[in-house]
Formats: structure tokens, C-alpha cells, sequence
């Protein structure tokens, strides 16, 4: 069992380029899956869609979210109220860049660790410096 | 109730949609130019929805479709937002089937508060929520002083197009206006103003309700 990673942008070709990239510094079975774009293909963020992504994407140890700009951090938690309660004690946003959080969660989250060290690695891309 | 309350959705729906190129051109500014395409798309679905519900339903699942329905459709962060706005709206009329002034404020209280947690934002901050907290204290006011549905969403209108206004002199600090900092002096914030227009078409909508019933 691993954390479930997905990705949520406004561009469905983000998300799915986030987990592409993601899923090349993961394991095989782990979970990773985008929650981009609208279901007519345009620029936007659907609480829907990212809520289908969250129950396919837990496994019973939770579910971290990585997301764009504004809009994709309230559609995510629009869509968290729309869970159980049991399952909505197990999902999180990181508040971190969504393609360095989501490299760095995939990292951890692929030795199995649980979604609090997963959290943690996806905050920690905060610091990561590029240059 | 569901007739009427369908019919004051359709009111907003079909001001959305006539202010679609304002709203958009509002957010052109200091958005990213979606706002009034979003929201006019949203009311669409809306609409659609709408006529398949059976005319016996109650305000609250009305207004919960409606909610619904702007959550999967919208796509912005107007989604989202409005969405909540009347899912708690839906919500404050639980098992209502008439709409008295009070129970009106009571569902535009409901949804300014699912706005603000939904949305982490305060007034001030260049929003929907500048349009809308004085529109409801002036709907509150009015409906203090026992004055008509009507007169209560005049009210609010008068305030709401003032906290319009006064959302030109402000800077964002939230959304995707805030990455402009400075750059979004002048400009009138485009969901203070999507905000304005539901109140107005609603205000618009009701008294063409009482002049019929004369």
C-alpha cells in the first residue's frame, strides 16, 4: 500500500505531464493520476472530476493533492466535501510547487512511507533551490 | 415555489449571460478573461438542469442543483465559490416552501459565509465579498425595518454596486488578480461585479413578481 498522489491543474496536459514525469521516479503500482482540465477539454479545474480522481487514487492510506494557481486549491477542497468522513480524514493538499511537491511525494511515498512524511516531502520542494 | 424560485434562477441565468462580455472584459484586466465565459456557461448547464426537476421540488433542492451544477461546470474559481454559495443557501431553506424577507437573509448569510471559508478571503480584498457583505447588511437592515422582499434586494443592490465600485480602489490580494499587486488599482473587480448582477437580476426579478400579482 502506498499514498495516492494526484495532480490537479487547469490544463489536463499539466496533470497529465505532472504524472508522467512523476510516475518515471515511482514505483510500479503506485498510484498517480491527474485531475486536469474540464470534460469538454477546456482551461478550468472540476471538483468532480478531481473527487473521482481522490476515490480511485486511495488505496486505504490516503490520497496527497498537488495543485496549480487559486481555483484547482478550492475545486480540490470542494470536492474533499463531497468524501466520506473516513476517507476525507486521509486526503491533503500540499501547500508546495505542484511539479517539484509532486516529484518529491512520489520519492517518499513509493518507500511506503505514510501521508504525514509525505506531506512533508512535498512542503520540503519549497526550499528546493533550481540555481 | 420550485416555478418561482426556477424562474428567479433563469432571471439571474439570462443577466449572466447578457453581461457576458462586460464580465469577461472586467477579468481581461486583472484575471485571466474567463469570468463571464465561465459563468454564463455555468448558468447554462444550470438552466438545463433546472427543467428537469419536478415542479413540486422545494427551495432547497433547487437551490442545491443549482449549487451542483456550478461546481462541475464553471471551471474557474467562480465555480467553486458561487457553487458553495448555494449549496448553503440550499441549506439556511431546508424544507421551505415559501420565502419570507428574513429566510432570504438568513440563505444570503449562509452563502457570504461558505463564500468566505470556501475561498479563505475577508472583504477587502478586491472579491465577490465586496459586493456582497454590504449588500447584506443593507438587506439586513432594510428587512429590520420591515420593509418588502423587494425593498430588501433594493437595498442590497445599492450597496452592492457601491462595493463594486469601491473595489476599483483597492488592490487584490487574492486570486489571480493578486500577481498583478499594484497593476489592479483602477479596475473593478469582475466577481464583485457577477456578484452585483445576481443581486440586481434577483431585486429585478421579484418585483416583476409583485407588479404581476397586483
Amino acid at each position: 500500500m502506498m499514498v495516492g498522489i494526484v495532480i490537479v491543474s487547469h490544463s489536463a496536459k499539466i496533470a497529465e505531464g505532472i504524472c508522467d514525469l512523476a510516475r518515471q521516479m515511482g514505483r510500479e503500482g503506485q498510484i498517480i493520476l491527474p485531475a486536469g482540465g474540464m470534460p469538454d477539454g477546456g482551461i478550468g479545474t472540476d471538483a468532480m472530476l478531481i473527487y473521482k480522481s481522490l476515490i480511485d487514487a486511495d488505496d486505504g492510506d490516503g490520497v496527497i493533492v498537488l495543485a496549480d494557481l487559486g481555483s484547482a486549491v478550492l475545486s480540490t477542497e470542494t470536492a474533499f466535501e463531497f468524501l466520506c468522513e473516513e476517507q476525507r480524514s486521509r486526503v491533503a493538499i500540499a501547500d508546495a510547487p505542484v511539479v517539484e511537491g509532486a516529484i518529491l511525494a512520489t520519492v517518499q511515498a513509493s518507500v511506503g512511507a505514510a501521508l504525514p512524511e509525505v506531506m512533508e516531502a512535498a512542503i520540503s520542494a519549497r526550499e528546493l533551490k533550481k540555481v | 415555489m420550485a416555478n418561482c424560485l426556477i424562474a428567479a434562477v433563469e432571471a439571474i441565468g439570462a443577466a449572466i449571460a447578457s453581461n457576458k462580455e462586460v464580465l469577461t472584459s472586467l477579468d481581461a484586466a486583472i484575471g485571466d478573461a474567463d469570468h463571464g465565459i465561465n459563468m454564463a456557461r455555468g448558468f447554462q448547464a444550470v438552466s438545463g438542469k433546472l427543467s428537469t426537476l419536478a415542479q413540486t421540488a422545494d427551495a432547497a433542492t433547487v437551490l442545491k442543483t443549482v449549487g451542483m451544477t456550478l461546481i462541475t461546470t464553471v471551471g474557474g474559481a467562480s465555480g467553486p465559490l458561487y457553487g458553495t454559495a448555494f449549496l448553503r443557501a440550499a441549506a439556511a431553506g431546508q424544507g421551505k416552501n415559501t420565502l419570507s424577507p428574513s429566510d432570504v437573509g438568513n440563505m444570503l448569510a449562509a452563502a457570504i459565509a461558505g463564500i468566505k471559508e470556501r475561498g479563505k478571503a475577508v472583504r477587502g480584498e478586491k472579491t465577490m465579498l465586496d459586493a456582497l457583505e454590504p449588500a447584506y447588511e443593507a438587506f439586513k437592515s432594510a428587512e429590520q425595518q420591515g420593509r418588502s422582499l423587494v425593498e430588501c434586494l433594493a437595498a442590497a443592490r445599492e450597496s452592492a454596486l457601491d462595493g463594486v465600485m469601491f473595489t476599483k480602489s483597492i488592490i487584490a490580494t487574492k486570486g489571480r488578480a493578486s500577481y498583478l499587486g499594484e497593476r489592479s488599482l483602477g479596475h473593478q473587480d469582475p466577481g464583485a461585479t457577477s456578484a452585483y448582477l445576481i443581486i440586481a437580476a434577483l431585486e429585478e426579478f421579484c418585483r416583476s413578481q409583485e407588479q404581476r400579482e397586483e
